[in-house]
């Protein structure tokens, strides 16, 4: 009996510095949720600046770019996978992972090939346990990407992008990452980065992406790159003069549009990261306290138990004495 | 006068600077160009080095900028470069150590002596 006792104490113990270490790592995640929302913040005027650049360079110049057009039936495409470093972070990855996996699926469907590029431990982990080959991968970012990160990815992808397709290049980019929508609401979203969507009406492929199972939450709105794009005819643009010419400023303009979007993917990703590593460690601080109380309930009652039975072998004895000592 | 231009000089992770001023000089790859306010609107190349933006009362905010593009239209211009840096911000000895690193990397050696340039004629 005492020995259970003892034991349902070192439970006890044990469950409480779980609970602080989830309860630190809680607070720490919940802090960078604003770290990572701060730096999407800081990001956004030279996101705005570059699309409004971006839109007015098209609109001059005659459209013909591989990155604003596809050219053909595709037969190749990347696809980034923006999964976390780190674990304790529920099914985060798992989820990323799994949409991957249905986009991959789908574009298999098509016919093409798909070659994947990795961000984060858990995916790049994921890749290699199954011996499958990853074109690109990127570890110890995920927590605070930073530009220069973004740019590398981006890098890579245009090299494969600008590769003509019979080199081994491709033809298609794509991403699946995850969207923070807020604190408790979080979405993976896969999506055509290159050739941009440029129309209005989100193509077939889109749709189907966009509403392919697997989101955190429910059914993605296609909200695609063609919100960011060029897109609204009725809008004017001032005649603008270009230093050298349109399509140079183009060509210009497109790399770091590609670097910008990666960018605000990454942190993006980053932010719905520590949201759902957040809510993951809040969980489980919630069982270590529910444990600890089942817990503390079983040590009274083993107690109580061990002093009742103390106490019945006391009268027990005293009883036996007193009709030994009356005979 | 044709009134004030707002600037802002942006990177790509952050605002870098932001205001109102009277002339923006930056050096396109077509060569220097000077901005005032009506200045008809424009969409240039930058090459990596200075951006000069003299402010109202006299002074000038000066920049290096990396990889950037200047976007002029109804008086505002925008600085857009995947990095920027203004000359107070710039600490010539780790710049330097910088330069020393690149080696061949042409691009981060004329990135490096672009803010050297810049916090040297602060």
């Amino acid at each position: 009996m005492g020995a259970q006792l003892r034991e349902l104490r070192r439970r006890i113990r044990s469950t409480e510095s779980m609970k602080k270490i989830t309860k630190a790592q809680e607070l720490i995640a919940a802090s960078r949720i604003i770290k990572a929302q701060q730096s999407a913040d800081a990001a956004k005027p030279y996101s705005q600046a570059l699309v409004r650049a971006l839109e007015a360079a098209a609109s001059r110049s005659n459209l013909e770019h591989h990155l604003l057009e596809a050219t053909g039936t595709p037969t190749r495409s990347a696809v980034l996978v923006v999964t976390s470093d780190r674990g304790f972070a529920g099914a985060y990855s798992a989820n990323v992972i799994r949409q991957a996996e249905a986009l991959t699926g789908l574009l298999r469907e098509q016919g093409q090939e798909v070659r994947p590029y990795v961000v984060g431990k858990k995916g790049a982990n994921w890749f290699r346990f199954r011996g499958r080959e990853m074109f690109g991968e990127y570890v110890d970012i995920t927590g605070k990407p930073s530009y220069a990160d973004a740019r590398r990815i981006a890098d890579d992808l245009l090299e494969a992008i600008n590769t003509p397709t019979e080199d081994g290049g491709v033809d298609e980019i794509h991403v699946v990452s995850t969207h923070f929508k807020n604190m408790v609401s979080q979405e993976v979203r896969a999506r055509r980065l290159f050739p941009i969507v440029v129309e209005d009406v989100p193509d077939p492929l889109h749709r189907i992406e966009a509403g392919a199972p697997g989101g955190m939450s429910e059914a993605a709105e296609a909200e695609t790159p063609a919100a960011t794009t060029p897109q609204a005819e009725d809008e004017t643009f001032p005649l603008y003069d270009f230093e050298p010419s349109a399509e140079e400023v183009l060509d210009a303009l497109l790399p770091q549009y590609a670097g910008n979007l990666v960018y605000t993917t990454l942190l993006d990703a980053s932010a719905s990261e520590w949201a759902a590593r957040r809510r993951a460690m809040k969980a489980a601080t919630d069982n270590a306290g529910e444990l600890q109380q089942n817990l503390t309930r079983q040590a009274n009652a083993a107690r109580q138990a061990e002093v009742t039975q103390e106490i019945s072998e006391i009268v027990g004895g005293a009883d036996a004495l007193a009709a030994a000592g009356s005979e | 006068m044709a009134g004030e231009l707002n600037v802002e000089v942006v990177a790509a992770d952050h605002q870098v600077w932001s205001g109102t001023a009277n002339i923006v000089v930056a050096k396109t790859t077509e060569g220097e160009i000077g901005i005032m306010a009506g200045h008809e609107p424009v969409l240039g190349l930058l090459v990596t080095g200075p951006v000069t933006v003299r402010t109202d009362d006299g002074g000038a905010v000066v920049a290096a900028v990396d990889r950037g593009f200047l976007s002029v239209s109804e008086n505002h211009v925008a600085v857009l470069a995947e990095s920027a840096q203004l000359a107070e911000d710039i600490d010539p000895a780790s710049v330097e150590k910088e330069l020393e690193a690149a080696g061949d990397d042409q691009a981060a050696a004329r990135w490096a002596q672009a803010r050297l340039q810049v916090a040297g004629a602060r």
